[in-house]
């Protein structure tokens, strides 16, 4: 796989005729978000159709994790509405959408330090245990055996399916960038989710394990069916697996359609690398130093 | 068996009941800091609630004692409620340093209440426990001590079952470790901390009635609390099964130095032990050792 870290007009990939999607397993309306008086996310909509890989990429600062943060309901956007599946769900709280289905990764990495990769990944089955606290007095048994069923699942499933079967019991903070960012993918699908958010998980890692991570997202998608928004600066391989591309701007969308497309669309160049006219970018320098 | 052994024999279980209730009052702490990585020294003043809570409606409303216990129990689950929802849910994200001095001054406050309600004497509480002495062989304990031992134990192994095999201790070092992560694994942050208080300040105050029991109460018997805090360092601020080593460790050293070097050399043995831990092994005995990988 070939990494270009920019968009440029350089694939020629034969078209497929863009498919509307049908109901989307996600959808965003006219979101807005600000913190104080940035503007940090404009009536941006898009949808994502279910069982694709749709990926947010945009310049940084361009307000992708934002954008996360307001689907995972870290924050509350001042206007507009997330629906799963037509469902609204902008009301709902952040523990009871992790248990609606949406699960997520994190840009650094979010894992339970001073754990080992078996208990981070057995928390993320931890909102769809049974047993409360008075159970649990009442019948250690049960709750023992739920914990040991949960972990047969896990390790049946998930670390099996991740290759990280070698480090289960290695606590996290001693493994490597890239291992830590697949014990958190390994978290994220042991919740069994229906919508995975992926905040660059291939962020900081080498050309072999961004290969490796590009194959498991593939692989959740083909054999999970799990719909997948991620956000990913590596342009390879937003253009290698992704089914359709969003790209933010300043809070704003300002292309969304098939990789190629997006690739070659002049404004979603300009936002990257400028528009090769030194009168636009004198005036966009004096409009920043005036802001 | 010689005198002097006998003697020794009853300085140890002496040292070993009160070491379990060290024990049960540093549960409290370790909870609370477990979920909310705050060290709540009010804690000390919940355990004095609890035995005031046991006065007023054991001496002050003619209850029985089996009723009375639950109910101050429940007391200082309340207090805590409160001050959780009141006080340090809103102080979310201020640093640990302000979160620390708000519970310093809710001790404060908490002391000034009694003295206004009950005033500063000491005061004794209605016998629960019986005074007839408790012999193991030979050796003589007092029956308070025995049965706030067994008391102590009986509640920490729960705990211990209960971190070891419930999700929901799991789940407290989680949203210990990282909110964001927790919350995104569908765990119920603010839901945890409430429940780690309302446990944390109940445990205090069951503590509290035991403690009462044996020595009587006055408003400043939170002092309790320092050395149980000592406890807390020695075992590990994280850890249960710290705490219950840590306060036999501690109760024993209190009444061997209390016995055979003087009263006056208690709290320096104690103290002097938390310098030399905190010099030596700062995350305690048991204590979770943060691994950075740099």
């Amino acid at each position: 796989m070939t990494t270009h870290p920019l968009p440029g007009p350089g694939s020629h990939q034969a078209a497929p005729p863009t498919a509307a999607p049908a109901a989307a397993a996600l959808s965003v309306e006219g979101l807005s978000l600000s913190f104080g008086g940035i503007k940090a996310l404009r009536d941006v909509s898009f949808d994502v159709a279910p069982g694709s890989i749709t990926a947010l990429i945009g310049p940084n600062g361009a307000g992708k994790t934002s954008m996360f943060n307001c689907i995972s309901g870290f924050y509350r956007p001042s206007t507009g509405r997330i629906l799963m599946d037509g469902r609204d769900v902008s009301q709902v709280h952040a523990p009871d959408r992790a248990r609606m289905g949406f699960a997520r990764t994190f840009q650094n990495i979010a894992l339970f330090r001073g754990m080992t990769v078996l208990d981070n990944i057995k928390l993320g089955r931890h909102a769809h245990l049974k047993t409360n606290i008075f159970q649990a007095l009442a019948y250690f048994g049960a709750a023992a055996r739920e914990e040991e069923a949960l972990r047969a699942e896990i390790e049946r499933d998930v670390i099996d399916f991740l290759e990280i079967n070698h480090i289960r019991n290695a606590p996290v903070a001693a493994l490597s960038y890239g291992l830590q960012k697949r014990v958190e993918l390994a978290r994220a699908l042991a919740m069994r989710p229906r919508i995975l958010l992926l905040d660059e998980p291939v962020a900081g890692m080498n050309r072999e394990e961004t290969e490796d991570m590009a194959r498991f997202i593939l692989d959740v998608k083909e054999e999970w069916g799990i719909t997948i928004l991620m956000v990913e600066h590596d342009m390879g391989m937003v253009m290698d697996i992704s089914d359709h591309v969003v790209v933010l701007n300043f809070g704003q969308v300002i292309a969304r359609g098939l990789p190629h497309e997006v690739q070659q669309n002049p404004e979603v160049v300009a936002a990257y690398l400028g528009s090769g006219d030194p009168a636009a970018l004198m005036k966009r320098l004096a409009e920043e130093g005036a802001a | 068996m010689s005198m002097e052994t006998l003697f020794f024999l009853e300085v140890t279980l002496a040292g070993l009941g009160s070491g379990a209730l060290l024990s049960l009052t540093a549960l409290a702490f370790v909870l609370i800091y477990k979920a909310t990585k705050i060290i709540n020294l009010a804690v000390s003043e919940l355990l004095m609630m609890g035995a005031y809570f046991f006065l007023a409606f054991a001496a002050g409303m003619g209850m029985s004692a089996w009723l009375a216990i639950p109910l101050a129990v429940a007391g200082g689950g309340l207090i805590g409620a409160v001050v959780e929802r009141g006080i340090i849910r809103r102080m979310l994200g201020e640093s640990p340093i302000s979160v620390f001095m708000v519970t310093v001054g809710l001790g404060s406050v908490l002391i000034g209440l009694v003295e206004l309600v009950w005033g500063a004497d000491p005061r004794t509480i209605p016998d629960f426990i019986g005074r007839a002495p408790v012999f193991l062989g030979e050796a003589y304990v007092s029956r308070k001590i025995f049965v706030a031992f067994l008391v102590s134990g009986a509640v920490i192994a729960v705990f211990l079952l209960l971190f070891r095999f419930w999700r929901g201790g799991v789940a407290l070092r989680a949203t210990a470790t990282d909110q964001a992560a927790a919350y995104s694994c569908g765990i119920n942050v603010p839901g945890v901390f409430s429940l780690a208080w309302i446990i944390g300040c109940a445990t205090a105050a069951g503590a509290g009635v035991l403690l009462g029991s044996i020595g009587g109460l006055s408003p400043t018997m939170g002092a309790f609390g320092l050395s149980a805090l000592v406890v807390v360092i020695v075992g590990g601020l994280d850890s249960p099964f710290g705490a219950l080593v840590g306060g036999l460790f501690i109760g024993l050293v209190e009444a061997y130095a209390g016995t055979y070097l003087g009263g006056e050399y208690k709290l320096v043995a104690t103290f002097s032990i938390l310098v030399l831990m905190l010099v030596i092994r700062p995350y305690g005995l048991f204590g979770t050792r943060e691994i950075e990988r740099l």
